[in-house]
């Protein structure tokens, strides 16, 4: 156990230094002059020269690499263009932001998902069966970022239930759990957890078919076990690799979540991103995908070390 | 011509042999009983239909605005579903809009499909470090969520049809490339392929009679599942300014530039989404069936 826990680590490193080569190369395929934004149109030509070895665009693109990820791994991502306050500070208020999103989403997602999963496995081929396969199939198909102007078209426009946009009553600043900041996490919240439903559902549904095809199952109905203990068996089961599939989502979410953080104006990692792209901000564009992508390899390596642990049956070389 | 030797029987006529019939016969059997198959396919031919003849059969203009005529409600005459926020015929864009929008949902798929499964066979054939040295690649594309990575390509790139296109392709790559990897490093150790090379067969050769055949169709299917997901991130780089244009009809831009009008004209405003979700869940529902009549497991 130990030494596969060792191993998953060490084959982390490489993917982890692959990513940020990625992040480092974004920059570099962008057109235009990368001095365009810090020089003004009138500069002369010492003074370009100048800022070319500051910056270090005259060396190598490997030494520029090394040098990006030696201020990258202690936190400097260098400044944003746009605001120019530093771009690990910006992303990291954004991330809070968003992750406390995700994270709603993911668990109202993984509790619909477990649901339909259940009832669906546990009558299978019945019409509450197709009933919740019409809905995961729905979940993974619909265009989020529209979802998500439905619900503002319904809630906000025509019931005037719920706020459209925003991060809450005073803007992005200051969050508390009442309902005057919660009522604005409540629209996307719902629309981030349609997709991880679907895929949670789909997934119980197969891991509840399958164990209850087992032969343990018909072993213990024959021992006389009442069905509330058989259930306790099935979700002995399911659990490790729902949980795993539950932890996948939420790195999904927190990358993904940019179409629908522009749709509620949410103040996190998706909106940031937005506006990095649209004021042409290359370093916070950097930071910011260097930061969601990092959080994924994490969490993907730690869901893969907990499912270990938590499955004894998992024997991984 | 010889008319007498036309009354004699060829010899496949004489014996009247019973053949099973072949597999992709069987398969297209099988789609022909599915009712759910066979309407969500209609589905998909309508709206090609539409994408080829769109602009034949378009009755308003796509394109002339009207300040006067900003935004009116579906069913106005003239406007049978309502005008957008520069007072263009909705109908007329909804039905172009879906050229681009086809286009840039599918074609990403059709090139990944190309590329990531010639990486992907030759990873799988190949094995060893060539092997190890791409796939430790695709892994590293991997660890990007599919939506930060096109965004992120396409972002820093900037907007653009082509850039929008080359994003998404390189999103579906290393996707595809895994797959045909899998299928491909099982074929291989099959005592057919042993046989093959055994009498002397070139590994180009081998791949080409010996291999394809095995695997293109669990990396076709895997690839109809994934045209889905290209419709909804296509435009939804559309939907974020990242890729189609305006003033060209495309349902993920329309969706962008109607956001505003949500407050005033709903309906109008959601419809260009509709016919997103129409599309991605007409083509998930197409994968799934195909999947099944392929009986291939997922």
């Amino acid at each position: 156990m130990g030494a596969y826990i060792l191993r998953r680590l060490l084959l982390a490193i490489p993917i982890m230094l692959g990513v940020a080569l990625v992040c480092f190369m974004l920059v570099q395929i962008a057109p235009g002059d990368p001095l365009v934004s810090v020089l003004p149109p009138d500069a002369s030509q010492e003074l370009r020269a100048q800022m070319i070895t500051a910056y270090g665009f005259d060396q190598p693109l490997p030494a520029q690499f090394m040098k990006w990820l030696w201020h990258a791994v202690q936190g400097d991502l260098g400044t944003s263009i746009a605001t120019s306050r530093p771009v690990f500070s910006e992303v990291m208020t954004a991330a809070i932001n968003s992750l406390r999103l995700a994270f709603l989403a993911t668990l109202i997602g993984f509790f619909f998902g477990c649901l339909f999963g259940f009832v669906a496995g546990y009558f299978q081929d019945t019409w509450l069966d197709r009933l919740a396969s019409v809905f995961s199939v729905f979940g993974v198909s619909v265009p989020h970022y529209w979802l998500g102007m439905l619900l503002v078209i319904v809630f906000s426009t025509q019931l005037y239930l719920l706020p459209a946009t925003g991060g809450g009553p005073v803007g992005a600043s200051g969050w508390a759990w009442d309902w005057a900041h919660v009522q604005f996490m409540i629209l996307p919240a719902i629309t981030l957890s349609v997709i991880p439903t679907g895929i949670i559902a789909r997934t119980v549904r197969a891991l509840v078919a399958e164990t209850l095809a087992q032969e343990f199952i018909v072993g213990l109905r024959a021992k006389g076990l009442g069905e509330s203990g058989i259930f306790r068996h099935v979700v002995k089961n399911a659990a490790p690799t729902a949980l795993a599939v539950m932890g996948l989502q939420l790195g999904y979410l927190m990358g993904g979540s940019i179409l629908v953080e522009t749709v509620f104006a949410w103040p996190g990692t998706g909106l940031l991103l937005n506006s990095a792209i649209f004021q042409r901000d290359l370093p916070l564009l950097q930071g910011t995908i260097w930061v969601l992508a990092l959080f994924f390899v994490v969490l993907n390596l730690l869901v893969d070390i907990l499912q270990t642990l938590l499955d004894p049956r998992i024997k991984r070389a | 011509m010889n008319m007498s030797l036309t009354n004699i029987p060829s010899p496949a006529q004489m014996v009247p042999i019973e053949t099973s019939p072949g597999y992709w016969t069987s398969v297209g059997r099988r789609l022909a009983r599915d009712k759910v198959a066979l309407l969500v396919g209609g589905i998909i031919l309508a709206l090609v239909l539409l994408a080829l003849l769109g602009q034949y059969l378009t009755l308003g203009d796509p394109y002339g605005t009207s300040m006067f005529k900003r935004l009116r409600p579906i069913g106005t005459e003239g406007f049978p579903l309502g005008s957008d926020e520069l007072g263009r015929d909705m109908l007329s864009r909804l039905m172009l809009g879906a050229r681009l929008s086809l286009f840039m949902g599918i074609t990403p798929v059709i090139l990944a499909f190309f590329i990531g499964s010639a990486v992907g066979i030759f990873a799988g054939y190949a094995g060893g470090l060539a092997n190890a040295l791409i796939m430790r690649t695709v892994d590293i594309f991997y660890a990007f969520p599919s939506v930060l990575l096109a965004i992120a390509l396409s972002g820093a790139l900037g907007a653009g049809i082509d850039n929008a296109l080359l994003s998404l392709t390189l999103v579906f790559v290393p996707q595809i490339a895994r797959v045909a990897e899998s299928v491909t490093t099982q074929v291989r150790s099959r005592d057919y392929i042993e046989a093959a090379r055994a009498s002397g067969a070139s590994a180009f050769t081998i791949i080409r009679t010996q291999v394809l055949g095995n695997v293109l169709g669990p990396i076709f299917v895997f690839a109809t599942g994934l045209i889905s997901v290209c419709m909804i991130l296509a435009s939804g780089l559309s939907f974020l300014g990242l890729g189609v244009r305006p003033p060209e009809p495309e349902w993920g831009l329309m969706l962008n530039t109607l956001r505003t009008a949500i407050y005033t004209q709903p309906w109008v405003a959601a419809l260009p989404g509709l016919m997103i979700f129409m599309t991605s869940i007409s083509f998930n529902i197409l994968a799934d069936r195909l999947r099944a009549a392929m009986a291939i497991r997922s």
